[in-house]
Parts: C-alpha cells; sequence; structure tokens
C-alpha cells in the first residue's frame, strides 16, 4: 500500500506541470532524522551478551578488589582512644565540669608500633559524634572576611559568634570558634619527635580562601570560650590547624591531620603522646582518638573497598555461571513467539 | 451576468416546500419579553434609541489572554498544576532562612520551566490573536447616511448597519437579508465554515424588502431574540410601514459563511461580534488528558506522600536531636552549636517549633523527588513527536496534498492506547465521492465495471479475479478521454451515443432525461470553456445529471420556469436543445423517500418524471408499467449486494385534466397556513405519484478509500476493536463491512433488528405503548441470544480458534437500546464481538455510542470522521481523528488529529502510537526513576547530619540536575527510542497490545522504577560513604571532607542514572550518544568551570576536582565500584525478565536479531502469524474473562 503511494507519486513528479506544483507541496522532506530511519544501534540483551557482561566485570572487580585489599593492607596504623583514659579517675563522674574546669589537663599516652612504619606517618585526630556537617554548623562562617580584611564587616552568616562589643570576629562563626585544641607532643623512645604542622592543608584553601593580610582579631573574646585560641600575629593563610578544621568534615565521624612525622617508626618503638586534653567532646559524649597511620597509593587504611569489589565481582560471577546454566538446562529459541508475556499475564491495568 | 441582476427567476417556487414553511405562532409571541428583547433599528444605528441601547461592536477577539493581564493570567495557569504550586512556595521560602539551599539556586530551574512554558502560551496567543486581526481588518461596504456605499472594516461594523455583500464574500456579522441581486430575493449561502456542509443552502428575504428599489430609504425596526448559540432557529418580527411581518432562519445570514452563487446581497446588521450565532458557539473544545498524564498526576501525589513522609521523619528525629541539646538545667550538649544563643529553627527550648520548621526546609530539601522538568520535558517531546507525526512522509498524501496533523500534542501516547476505534462511513471510509457505475434499463442492466465491494467478496470468497477482467475494466478507463469525476461508467452499448442503436432506445432516452430533469441542481457555465459543473444539493443528485450530461443528455440552463436541455435526437442522432417547462416540483423528503418533477415537454405534453427509493417506487407503479420489474428487481438486489446506492426511475404521462385538478388542490394545500400543511401537500403529492411506469434503477458507489480494508485487518490483528456508526441501510452497511474486512467470511454475524414482521404490525396499529413494550422485548431477547452464542464460543475457546462474532444493529434498535436500560446489556454483548456496525445512526447517536463505549469500558476509544455530523462523536472521544477530506474542515477542526485517508490511521496507531506510548511511558518512569535515585541520597546523608537540613551536594549541582546533567537524555528518549522499527510495528500489529493493556505503564512497572531508583540510592550512598569514611583518601594522607564526598556521591548519580538510561533504551543513534556522554561530560565541565569561580561563590566546590578529587585514584574506585553495583540489579533483573517473561517486543527484537544471519528466515517468519493469531485469541478470552463491565 505504501509503495503504491510512492510510485503514484514519482510517476506525478515525471511531468514538469507537476513538479512546479511539486514546489508548494506540502510533502513532508524527505531525511532520514524526521522519517525516524537514523542508523541506529540497537543493542539486545542476548544470553551471550549478558553472560559476557557478568564474566566481564567479574574479571575487572575481582583483581582491583585484590589489589586494593593490598593496598589498604600495606597501610599501617594506630589508633588510640584517649578521651576516656585521659580524665583522671576520680573526674570520671562528671567528665563535663573537668573538661571545663581549669587546670592542667595534660595526660601521657603510650602507643606501640608493631609494624615497621615508613615516612611521612602522618597524624590525625579523629572525633566521633561531632556533627561537623550541621546545617547551623556550616553556615557559620564568612568566606569573604576570611579572603580579604576589606570584608571584614561581612560577619551576617556568624550569629551568635559574630562580634564581640560591636567589633567583628576574625575569624568569625561557629566552626572558627570551636576549633579542635588539644595538642599532642611526640617523642620516641624518650626522644622527641618532630611533627611538621607545615603543608596538612590544602594548596587551594591556603591560597584563595585564606587571605595571608587577614589576622585573627577579637577571637575568643566573648562570654563563652570555644575552641583553641589563634595567635593574632599569624595571618590565617599560615593558620593550618584553623584551614584544616574549617574544611568541614562530611560525616560525624572524622579525621583531620594534626601533622606529619618525617622519620620512619620501627617495630618495637614506643611512642610516648603527651596531651593536652582540652577539647569538650564530653557533653555530647564524642570519642577522641588520636591515630598514626602511612598511607598507601590509596590512602589510609580501609578494607571496605576491596571487600566491596570482591563482593561484586563475585556476585557477578555466581550470576554469570547462574546463567549459563539456566541457559544451557532451559534454552529458549531467541524469538520464540510462545513466550510472550501476556500469555500468563494478562497484564495490568 | 456579474452585476445585471437576474431577471425572472423565482427559484422559490423550485423550493416550494422549505420557503413556505409557517412558523409556529408561540415564538412570536415572545418577542419583546424576556430572552426576546433585542432590538435593531435597520439603517439608522444613529438613532439615539439604538445608541442607548449600546450592542457591542463587531470587534471580536478569540485570544486567551491581552497585552495587560498576559502575565498575572498565565502564571495563575502554570501554577493551576500541583507541583508548580509546590515550587512555588518553596521560592518563596527559600528567601528565609529555613531554606538548605541559597535562593537563586532554587529560582533558576523554576524561572526557567515557567519561563518555557509561558513563551509557549505567549506564541500560541500570538498566532490567535493575528487571525482576529486579519478578520477584524476585513473591508465591507456600508450603506452611509449619503446614500451610498463604502468600505469599512468589519470591526467598525455597528447594529443597524446596513452592508452589501459580494459573491464569494464571507458575511461580516449575522445579518438580515432584506434583498439580493435575484429579483425575488434568494440567495445561496455556503456554510462549510459553520457546520462543514459543502452544498450550498439557500436563503429567502421577505418580500416586501426584496424590491432593490426600497433599500434606497429603507427604514425599520426589527425586533427579536437575544444572542443564543442556535445556529437554526431565529425569532423576530419586523416592524415596517406599520405592519409586522415574522422573520425565520431563512431570513439569516450567519457570519463565517460565504455568499455563493449571487452577485450581492443587502442586509442589515443584528448580531455583531462575540454577539454572532458562530462566536456564540464558540466553546472551548473540550480539553482532552491522556491516561498516562492523568495517571502520572496520581503518582506525583504518591511522592508528595513519601516527600512528606520523609520530611516528617526527619523532623521528628530533629525535634529530638534539637530538644536533648540543651538540658533542663542549661547545660550545652553539642555546645559547638551554640544552642543557648541559637534562632528559632535551632533553639532547643522550642524544639517543637523548631521541628516544625525543619518540616519546611526538609520539604524543600527533598524536593527533588518532585520532577519540577518533567513537565515541561514531557510537553517538549510531545511537541517533537507531533513534528514527527507531521512529518511522516508515509502519511502524506499526494491527491489532496495534505500530511497528517497533530492538532494537539496531548494525546500522542493515547495513540498507542486505543482499544476501540469508532469510525462514520460516508467520507471515512469511503471517499464520498458518488460515482455512476451502473444502471437498469428496462429489464437490461448495464455499465461494465465491477466495483470494490465486489472485487473485494471475490477475493475472500477465494475467486480469484480473472487477471484479463481487471486489465480490461483498467484499459477501458484509461481509453475513456478523461476521466470525469462523479461518473465511472463503460458501456459501449450505450456511450459515445452508441445507444440509439439498442433495441430499447426509446426507454433509454426517457430513462436519462429523467436524470436530466427531476433533481434540483443548478448548472454553472464557464464562460471561457464553455463547461458546465453543477451546484447540487448531495453528490449523489451531482452523479445523476453528470451521468446524464455525459451519455448525451446535457442540462445547461434552468430558469424560473424551464430546463434546458442539449439532447441528441433518437431518430436523427443530432444534437438539438430541448426546453423543458418546469410546472411542479415535488420535493424529497426522508420520509418520502423520492422526489418527482411535474414538466411540459416541448412536444406539449405532460410529464411527471420521478425517482426514488424502491422500497416506495414499486408499489406505485401501475399496472402497465411493471413490464420488466422482475428483472429490475433483482439488478436492484445485485447492485444493493455490490454495496452500490440505488434509485428506482419512472414516469407518468398526465392528462391535462387531471393535471388541473390535482394542481388546484395541490396549490391549495400550499397556500394553507395551518400546522397539517405539510402533511397536506404530502397528501397531494402522493396522489398525482401513481401509476409510474417503470423505467429501470440506477446504481452509484461510494467508493472505498484506498488501502481500507487492509488497514482494518491491521487493526484488528492489532487488537483494536472497531465500530462503524454509519446512516447507511442496514444491507448496504453489511456489504460495506464485508468490503472494508470489518465483517469476514467465517466470522459469525449477530443482528439486532426491529423489522420483523409482529412490530410492523403494531406499528400499524400505532398503540406506541406496545410497540414500545414489544421492541424492548424483542431487542432484550435477540441481546441475550447473542450473548449466549458467545458464551459457548468462549468456552470452546480451549479447543480451537475463538469464533470470532460481527454485530450489526439497525438504526431503530439503536435509537431504542440507547434510550432504554438495555445499553449496559447492549455494550456487553458489543465488546465481544470484534466489529460493531451501527446503521442509520444520527450524529447525536454517534455521541452517545461513543459515550457508552467510554464510560462502560473505560477503556481508550478513538473516533474518527470526516463531516459536521461526527463532531461530537469526535469530542466526545477520547481521541478525535478528523479526515481531511471532501466534506469541509468541521470535522478537523474538532479534532486531535487530522488525516487524509483512513488508511493512515494504521500507521498513526501502531507504528506513532505506538512509540510515543513506549517513550512516554518509559520516560515518565525514568524521571521518576533518576529523581528517586537522587533525591534518596539526600535523604540517607540527612541521617548522618543529625537531619539538620544541609543537602549532601553543593547547592549548584543541585539546581542544575534536572537541567544539564540528565534532561537531554530524557528527552532524546521521549522523541527518538523505537523498540522495533516502524516495518515491524506493522508486520507484528499484535505488539500493539502492549499499550492497550497499559504493560509499560502499569502501576507494578512505575513501583519497580521507583524501587530501584530508591536501591540506586542506598547503593550510591552507603557505598561511598563507606569507602570514603575517616581515612585518608590520597597518597598525601589528606581526608575526604564534606565536599569531596559530594563531590564522588554526586559523580556516581550522575553516572548512574546515565548509564541507566543507556542500558533501558532500545535505540541508539548519535544523538543518544551525544546526549547520554555529552551530559556527563557537561557534569565534569561543569565542576571545572564551576570550582575555577573564587570561592566566594562557588564555597565548596571550589577547585575541588582539579585539586582534590581528580588526583585521587580511590575518588575513581569508588565511582566505578558504585556505578555497577548500582545498575546490577536492574541489569539482572532484564536479563532474567528476557530470559523467563519477555515482552512481546524483546521476543520481535530477537527475531529481527536471528532473521538477519539465517538464510532459511521463512520458516522464522513464517510461523510467528499463526503463532500471534494464537495468542491474539488467548489474548481476546483473557481480555472478556478478565474484565467485568458492569
Amino acid at each position: 500500500m505504501s509503495s503504491n503511494t510512492a510510485s503514484s507519486s514519482a510517476g506525478a513528479a515525471g511531468s514538469g506541470d507537476s513538479s512546479a506544483a511539486r514546489k508548494n507541496s506540502k510533502r513532508p522532506k524527505y531525511s532520514k532524522f524526521t522519517q525516524q530511519e537514523l542508523p541506529a544501534c540497537k543493542p539486545i540483551l542476548t544470553p551471550g551478551w549478558v553472560i559476557s557482561t557478568f564474566l566481564i566485570v567479574s574479571v575487572i572487580f575481582i583483581p582491583l578488589g585484590v589489589i586494593s585489599l593490598f593496598a589498604s593492607q600495606d597501610v599501617v596504623e594506630i589508633v588510640d582512644r584517649y578521651d576516656n583514659d585521659c580524665i583522671p579517675t576520680p573526674a570520671r563522674t562528671n567528665k563535663v565540669a573537668y573538661i571545663q574546669g581549669d587546670g592542667d589537663k595534660a595526660c601521657i599516652r603510650v602507643l606501640n608500633v608493631t609494624k615497621r612504619m615508613k615516612q611521612p606517618v602522618y597524624v590525625y585526630y579523629q572525633l566521633e559524634n561531632f556533627y561537623q556537617n550541621h546545617r547551623r554548623y556550616v553556615k557559620s562562617r564568612s568566606d569573604s572576611q576570611l579572603r580579604s580584611p576589606k570584608y571584614e564587616n561581612q560577619i551576617s552568616a556568624c550569629k551568635p559568634e559574630d562580634d564581640v562589643g560591636g567589633q567583628p570576629i576574625v575569624p568569625c562563626g561557629l566552626i572558627a570558634w570551636s576549633l579542635f585544641n588539644d595538642t599532642y607532643t611526640l617523642s620516641r623512645n624518650n626522644v622527641s619527635l618532630a611533627v611538621n604542622k607545615k603543608g596538612i592543608a590544602w594548596k587551594s584553601d591556603k591560597e584563595h580562601k585564606f587571605g595571608n593580610k587577614v589576622f585573627p582579631k577579637n577571637f575568643q573574646k566573648g562570654n563563652l570560650t570555644g575552641g583553641a585560641i589563634l595567635d593574632p600575629t599569624i595571618p590565617l593563610s599560615e593558620q593550618e590547624d584553623l584551614i584544616v578544621w574549617m574544611r568541614t568534615a562530611a560525616l560525624p565521624t572524622f579525621r583531620k591531620l594534626y601533622g606529619k612525622i618525617e622519620s620512619d617508626l620501627e617495630i618495637g618503638d614506643t611512642i610516648h603522646v603527651a596531651l593536652k586534653n582540652n577539647y569538650n567532646t564530653y557533653s555530647f559524649n564524642g570519642k577522641k582518638k588520636l591515630v598514626l597511620s602511612t598511607t598507601s597509593w590509596l590512602g589510609g587504611k580501609n578494607d571496605f573497598l576491596g571487600i566491596a569489589y570482591l563482593t561484586v565481582g563475585g556476585i557477578c560471577f555466581f550470576l554469570a555461571l547462574a546463567f549459563t546454566i539456566m541457559y544451557l538446562v532451559k534454552p529458549r529459541r531467541l524469538g520464540d513467539p510462545s513466550y510472550l508475556s501476556w500469555n500468563r499475564n494478562p497484564g495490568g491495568r | 451576468m456579474a452585476g445585471e441582476r437576474r431577471k425572472g427567476m423565482k427559484l422559490s417556487k423550485l423550493y416550494s416546500f422549505k420557503c413556505f414553511k409557517p412558523f409556529s405562532k408561540e415564538d412570536h409571541s415572545q418577542i419583546g419579553s424576556k430572552g426576546y428583547s433585542r432590538v435593531v433599528f435597520c439603517n439608522d444605528p444613529d438613532n439615539p434609541e439604538a445608541i442607548q441601547l449600546n450592542y457591542s461592536g463587531n470587534y471580536v477577539s478569540t485570544t486567551k489572554y491581552t497585552a495587560t493581564n498576559f502575565i498575572p493570567k498565565s502564571l495563575f495557569e502554570q501554577f493551576r498544576r500541583v507541583a508548580n504550586i509546590y515550587f512555588l512556595v518553596v521560592a518563596f521560602v527559600s528567601f528565609s532562612p529555613l531554606a538548605p539551599y541559597t535562593a537563586p539556586s532554587v529560582l533558576a530551574p523554576l524561572l526557567i520551566v515557567i519561563g518555557a512554558t509561558m513563551v509557549k502560551e505567549g506564541v500560541e496567543d500570538w498566532r490567535r490573536r493575528k487571525q482576529d486581526i486579519e478578520a477584524n481588518n476585513r473591508k465591507v461596504e456600508v450603506y452611509s447616511k449619503n446614500r451610498t456605499f463604502g468600505e469599512t472594516k468589519w470591526k467598525n461594523l455597528r447594529v443597524g448597519d446596513l452592508v452589501k455583500v459580494h459573491k464569494d464574500e464571507y458575511f461580516p456579522a449575522d445579518l438580515l437579508l432584506l434583498s439580493s441581486s435575484y429579483e425575488d430575493g434568494i440567495c445561496y449561502v455556503e456554510t462549510m465554515n459553520l457546520d462543514g456542509e459543502t452544498n450550498l443552502k439557500l436563503k429567502h428575504a421577505l418580500e416586501i424588502t426584496s424590491d432593490e428599489e426600497s433599500i434606497k430609504n429603507f427604514r425599520a425596526v426589527v425586533k427579536c431574540e437575544d444572542p443564543n448559540e442556535h445556529l437554526y432557529s431565529f425569532v423576530g418580527t419586523l416592524h415596517f410601514e406599520g405592519k409586522q411581518y415574522a422573520l425565520s432562519p431563512q431570513q439569516l445570514l450567519l457570519r463565517d459563511s460565504k455568499l455563493k452563487n449571487t452577485d450581492y446581497v443587502h442586509g442589515v446588521v443584528v448580531f455583531t461580534g462575540h454577539d454572532t450565532k458562530v462566536m456564540q458557539n464558540a466553546t472551548d473544545p473540550p480539553s482532552k488528558r491522556s491516561k498516562i498524564e492523568k495517571k502520572m498526576d496520581k503518582i506525583i501525589y504518591i511522592l508528595f506522600s513519601i516527600l512528606i513522609v520523609i520530611a516528617f521523619t526527619g523532623s521528628v528525629f530533629f525535634g529530638i536531636t534539637t530538644r536533648r541539646d540543651m538540658s533542663d538545667n542549661g547545660k550545652l550538649r553539642r555546645w559547638y552549636l551554640r544552642p543557648d544563643q541559637s534562632t528559632v529553627f535551632f533553639d532547643p527550648g522550642r524544639a517543637v517549633l523548631a521541628a516544625l520548621f525543619h518540616f519546611l526546609t526538609a520539604l524543600m530539601l527533598y524536593g527533588y523527588l518532585i520532577p519540577i522538568s518533567l513537565y515541561v520535558s514531557i510537553e517538549v517531546v510531545k511537541v517533537l513527536q507531533s513534528i514527527f507525526i507531521n512529518q511522516d512522509q508515509e502519511m502524506y498524501h499526494e491527491e489532496t496534498d495534505r500530511p497528517a496533523h497533530a492538532r494537539t500534542s496531548n494525546l500522542n501516547e493515547e495513540l498507542g492506547q486505543v482499544d476501540t476505534i469508532l469510525s462514520d462511513k460516508t467520507g471515512t471510509l469511503t471517499c464520498n465521492s458518488m460515482e455512476f457505475v451502473k444502471c437498469s434499463i428496462s429489464g437490461t442492466a448495464y455499465g461494465r465495471g465491477m466495483t470494490e465491494v465486489e472485487m473485494a467478496l471475490r477475493k475472500q470468497r477465494g475467486m480469484i479475479i480473472p487477471q484479463e477482467e481487471v486489465d480490461d475494466h483498467d484499459s477501458k478507463k484509461a481509453n475513456a478521454k478523461k476521466s470525469v469525476k462523479g461518473f465511472n461508467f463503460w458501456d459501449e452499448r450505450i456511450v459515445d451515443g452508441q445507444w440509439i442503436n439498442q433495441p430499447n432506445a426509446e426507454l433509454i432516452q426517457k430513462f436519462f432525461r429523467v436524470l436530466a430533469i427531476c433533481h434540483t441542481a443548478i448548472p454553472d457555465v464557464n464562460g471561457d470553456t464553455g463547461e458546465i459543473t453543477y451546484e447540487a444539493e448531495s453528490p449523489d443528485e451531482a452523479a445523476f445529471v453528470i451521468a446524464a450530461r455525459e451519455l448525451g443528455f446535457e442540462f445547461f440552463a434552468r430558469s424560473q420556469t424551464n430546463i434546458s436541455l442539449h439532447e441528441i435526437d433518437h431518430m436523427t442522432g443530432e444534437k438539438v436543445d430541448r426546453v423543458y417547462e418546469l410546472l411542479h416540483f415535488l420535493e424529497f423528503s426522508s420520509s418520502r423517500k423520492r422526489m418527482s418533477v411535474i414538466v411540459r415537454n416541448p412536444e406539449n405534453r405532460l410529464l411527471l418524471l420521478s425517482k426514488g427509493a424502491d422500497s416506495v417506487m414499486f408499489e406505485r407503479l401501475a399496472k402497465h408499467g411493471r413490464q420488466n420489474e422482475k428483472e429490475t428487481k433483482e439488478h436492484i438486489k445485485k447492485y444493493a449486494e455490490a454495496g452500490l446506492r440505488t434509485l428506482v426511475i419512472t414516469y407518468r404521462e398526465l392528462d391535462e385534466d387531471e393535471y388541473r385538478i390535482w394542481e388546484e388542490e395541490f396549490l391549495k394545500a400550499k397556500t394553507l397556513v395551518s400546522e397539517d400543511r405539510d402533511a397536506l401537500i404530502d397528501a397531494a403529492a402522493n396522489k398525482i405519484e401513481k401509476d409510474l411506469i417503470l423505467l429501470g434503477s440506477t446504481a452509484v458507489e461510494d467508493k472505498l478509500q484506498k488501502g481500507v480494508s487492509d488497514c482494518i485487518e491491521k487493526l484488528s490483528q492489532a487488537g483494536v476493536k472497531i465500530w462503524v456508526l454509519t446512516g447507511d441501510k442496514t444491507e448496504t452497511a453489511i456489504n460495506i463491512g464485508y468490503a472494508c474486512s470489518l465483517l469476514r467470511e467465517g466470522m459469525k454475524m449477530i443482528l439486532i433488528t426491529l423489522d420483523s414482521s409482529d412490530i410492523e404490525a403494531l406499528e400499524k396499529q400505532g398503540d406506541k405503548e406496545a410497540i414500545a413494550k414489544a421492541c424492548f422485548q424483542s431487542i432484550k431477547k435477540q441481546i441475550r441470544e447473542g450473548m449466549s452464542q458467545t458464551d459457548a464460543a468462549t468456552d470452546n475457546s480451549e479447543k480451537d480458534n475463538l469464533e470470532i462474532f460481527g454485530l450489526v444493529i439497525d438504526g431503530k434498535s439503536l435509537t431504542f437500546v440507547l434510550d432504554t436500560k438495555l445499553d449496559k446489556k447492549f455494550l456487553e454483548l458489543a465488546i465481544r464481538c470484534n466489529s460493531v456496525i451501527c446503521c442509520r445512526s444520527s450524529p447525536k447517536q454517534k455521541a452517545l455510542v461513543t459515550r457508552l463505549v467510554k464510560n462502560g469500558t473505560g477503556r481508550t476509544t478513538l473516533a474518527v470522521g470526516d463531516g459536521a455530523n461526527d463532531v461530537g462523536m469526535l469530542q466526545e472521544a477520547d481521541i478525535g481523528v478528523g479526515i481531511s477530506g471532501a466534506e469541509g474542515m468541521q470535522a478537523v477542526m474538532a479534532s486531535d488529529f487530522a488525516i487524509a485517508q483512513f488508511r493512515f490511521l494504521e500507521r498513526l496507531l501502531l507504528v506513532h502510537g505506538h512509540w510515543c506510548y513506549r517513550r512516554i511511558a518509559i520516560m515518565i518512569c525514568y524521571f521518576f526513576y533518576k529523581n528517586l535515585a537522587f533525591g534518596f541520597t539526600l535523604f540517607w546523608y540527612e541521617a548522618y547530619a543529625s537531619f539538620s537540613g544541609k543537602p549532601a551536594y553543593n547547592d549548584w549541582y543541585m539546581s542544575c540536575y534536572n537541567v544539564f546533567f540528565t534532561s537531554l537524555p530524557v528527552i532524546a528518549l521521549g522523541v527518538f527510542d523505537q523498540d522495533v522499527s516502524a516495518r515491524l510495528c506493522l508486520k507484528y500489529p499484535l505488539l500493539y497490545q502492549e499499550g492497550v493493556q497499559n504493560i509499560l505503564f502499569s502501576w507494578e512497572r512505575i513501583l519497580g522504577w521507583m524501587f530501584n531508583g530508591i536501591i540506586s540510592s542506598m547503593i550510591i550512598f552507603f557505598l561511598t560513604i563507606n569507602t570514603m569514611a575517616a581515612q585518608a583518601f590520597r597518597i598525601d594522607g589528606k581526608v575526604a571532607d564534606y565536599s569531596v564526598l559530594g563531590v564522588t556521591m554526586y559523580s556516581s548519580v550522575v553516572w548512574t542514572v546515565n548509564i541507566q538510561m543507556a542500558i533501558s533504551i532500545n535505540y541508539f543513534t548519535w544523538i543518544q550518544h551525544c546526549f547520554i556522554w555529552g551530559s556527563i561530560g557537561v557534569w565534569y565541565l561543569f565542576l571545572v568551570i564551576y570550582g575555577s569561580l573564587p570561592p566566594t561563590f562557588s564555597t565548596t566546590a571550589f577547585q575541588v576536582f582539579v585539586e582534590t578529587s581528580a588526583p585521587s585514584p580511590i575518588c575513581w574506585l569508588t565511582l566505578v565500584l558504585v556505578v555497577f553495583s548500582a545498575l546490577l540489579p536492574y541489569f539482572s533483573y532484564r536479563a532474567f525478565q528476557i530470559k523467563f517473561r519477555p515482552m512481546y517486543h524483546d521476543i520481535i527484537v530477537e527475531q529481527r536479531r536471528t532473521e538477519r544471519p539465517e538464510t532459511g528466515t521463512s520458516d522464522v517468519a513464517g510461523d510467528l502469524p499463526v503463532q500471534v493469531e494464537f495468542t491474539l485469541n488467548h489474548l481476546r478470552a483473557n481480555l472478556s474473562r478478565r474484565d467485568s463491565w458492569n
């Protein structure tokens, strides 16, 4: 039927008369696009495709999992939770009162190196149950103020840590105000161990977010002292602890870089950490941990990635196997119409 | 003759019945009272009283908006959609501290979406406005004070103006006809724009005004009804020179109709502008929405509920944690949040209030569950789909130069779900061009051609049409000098003047004389070529006059009293002009079923020439006029079987005396003004139409359109039920039914009819109640019998092929069924049948039947028709398809889709409908998937952010999600995706059932996709946070912070949803590749560009990709892991599904694959139809078993 139309139209085009008429004709122009006949690849899930897809995924994923696991295993990590132990036994009934009270909160922790740790060894503090991602907390900062002294007065987002007696606080806001202030002093076998606190912040933060002409002002001068106190003579761009802290964590359990030890730690080394337990995590039952860790090309120690890869790869392998068996046991001829779905299921309304 | 007044033509005589219908006194007595209060001062619009009345001007505006109200009104229209209101509220709230995002990132997408829709509205309205301007500025001649006609614009016309309208011009307003170029004040109008009828209608001025001189100083007052929408009624009186004259619709010329065959008319403006009948009629066509869209609204409500539930959950947790932040004795828990100095939103002291506010925040935060761009995307997609429909070459009709036209884009996908097609017959299945093909004269059948019906019947009965016969047929046609429209007759015994050599030449001559004289056509001689065309009331009549002309009886002039023919004298064979004096004209009516003229021939003999339906004519034959009766009857039967329309041709010679006596009586009846005037005229006419002498019968073919039968066969293979609603007789309808494959050999036919003897007997007694009761019982019985037949067949269907039924119901029964409580029962029976034919149905019945099917079955109905009488049906059905054929544009204007030929319906439904349905269904499912997959990651993250309302991602990532990173692939899917090619769609029509049974948009599927979205979000979120946990994520010991986690997770989402798209579509062209991979590319591009903006603007995205995550292998490894894992459930499901429960299109796609490499393709392709037939039967059995329609 359609071919009839086509041929008759072709015939009509022959005479000169009708070709003139054709110019004004409303006949749709032919193109593969308008006639929806573009060349196309139409993938279909044949058994071959299904099985080989599963196989390929498993073949790629299982080795990746193994590599990831190895990388994670290579990492040596020492984790020490000290929030409880660093409170003298008598004060443990009211930890919050202890941490908020005056007095020296020094505490010594001893860490044993059970595996050789190649430099650089990274020192982290890990906080748990601390919501740096709370909306009120995250918003409480002024990026423009951090960047340039010109915008010192842009503190509207920083309430309630915005000003002291009308003078703007620099850096303002809850994040800066609650800066972590435990300090660690490390020594190995009674020899002090240098912790390099330079280069722990992102370069872009130092260069573009925190101005080198911005100095702390009126910081921690409010009626309530939060965390650490900043040296007002050092520009913000050099205050790497602050920069690291200000880069808020995504999850309530997080680590932040404290510094780097730029020497290897050998097996059997004992590391004494003289720490000042200043930071209040007790009121909200937050844990504090000190972490020493090396890194691999994948970063720190986390087996999850490797295990996940192995699992997914394994599942794919299993599925490939299952499908192979199914196709062997119960083959279905391709294009077999007796499998029409509404043969058995009349379809739903 | 132009300009000169035609003298001496009192055509009013011709239309003796119509023109002088007595108007009922009741209506006119109401004038002046309520509803009939209009007063028009003719030719005196400046009369102070007229000014006081202050009728509106002739300016019309059909636009939806004006320049001033466009913005508020279109905004209002926009925000009638629930989703948009939500987004508006969100936009307002975004300026408050409640907002989890910055205000611009919320506003930007909303503005884009609203803006795009408003632009579309604006453009559409602008087009309407341009049409209005064009109409308002047309020129018309108005009689001015200085007593000349001067031109003015339409919009300046006032009520009471006297205007002059020329030939082929439109009337600018509703006019009261005063006089015309004809002496007796008649004129012809074409009302195609009003009712789609192309035949001319006669209008008639009052006698007292029809004198042209009178208008010079014409002053009169018209009192008439108020503006209303009734096109065929008008009540008014003319107060002229102290007398009152009643006015009827005969004197009213309606706006938008056209003056034809009349040089000019004078008229007084009665109704202007929006008061005109046509404008009063212009109600907005009912706006139709597709079933999918209605369902989509439900899904949106579901999503809203999900949104509210998760927002509420979040608020409860938030309230609890916030309260705990400060103990009663003022101790701070999470001191770093300064709960002691908090705003109300985080105040532990007012935790409930804080939770309430948080609820609003959460509603905004999880707003990504509601796809803001869905409506816009669907609209864009549908417009593009319509363009494809309009552009389809296969649906272009060469002869009429008409491509298919989707007049609304709302219903594209509905085309893929049509369950029942209700079709008009004339002009839809047939061409509506009558062709004179056969005749039987004095017992001899003439005409060699074979009709299409005959050919189709023979083909179905397995008879092979002898090739030479077909060739013969064709070659003879080709021999004819030129094909004449309306004439497809070939018989060497008659054509080219050969009839004079026939033995019965005298009868042949008489026969064609009747055809040439007994009609109401008006000849139109082309001045240059001398060719004559005819304006006839019906195409049948035109066919007769043309046939007479072609065979040598050329009717060339009509005057008041004479009809002139060029004739071939059968004695000499020469052409002579003969003039017949027209004495009386006995009009055709549906009750009389005949028409006659009484003429005096040049030999001064009185003749009554008569033609009519066989049922009324044979009983009027004279005893000596019954020669050949038997043969003629046989021929008529044969013609009817061949699907031809037949009329019996008779004549009679009258005595002068007899005539004189009769004429007196007839004229008396005619001039009588009483209620039973019509009956008296009928009775008078009846008296003279007797003792007729049979000449023969004519057979006119209403040709089937090309490809109708193939198309119907395909559609019924696709499981679509077809109902034909026709005005034809039962026999004709059945034959047409066979011809177009609607009824097939081997189909059981159930006939419901009231043509039984007992009912006829009752009718003669005239006891209405008894008739009604008997009819009711009879129909009930017939329906019950039909049901038991179908029941028996369904029971047997397990064993062998299901018997297929066809139902035919005649007009009388149909009226009865629709009026009584039998409609449900009837429907129940009808849906068990594959084809239903309703005969003798009126336009209103057509609409009623459509409503019955639509509401009774709850399934999608499609009505297809070409004429004004189909408009009700088209608007009632879920989809109206107009055939843009010969009968004007009325049906097309009321339709949703317009096609040139019925056969294009096949492609429109099976290809475009199927594709569009599939595309929209998958598109909507995918939309929900992608928004859930994204939206739920936000929710999971909240659980790790103490439900404070901090989103996991940067604001701008999120606002770009729907607009830039995921929109184009979806649109490409909606516009281009196709499961199988057009060829295969047509080859396996059963595929269409996917839409009819709504398999791709069933709740299981929708919920499945939603579930898939939620699963994906879980996989994405939990895998990401566990791999990117506290530990260092790079070799330099740095840890992943908020920004890195956000980017990684967001990348996973973008990759996942785009690849999900890639694996769920079936059709990859460069466009898909471009859009899918492009979208992912755009995301990274965006990340780089946005990240390089100053940190005050880019905030957490600053340098995040370039500096932080790109160099980290774990970010990439996580991405790969997450994306593959998130797609694994869907992929496995699909693999299992294809293995165990493949969809129909899956099988066909596989078929295509297996067909290609194999050489013995025939065996695979060959056995499918059998299987398909089997499946189809199964399917039907399922359907009828499953559905209970009550």
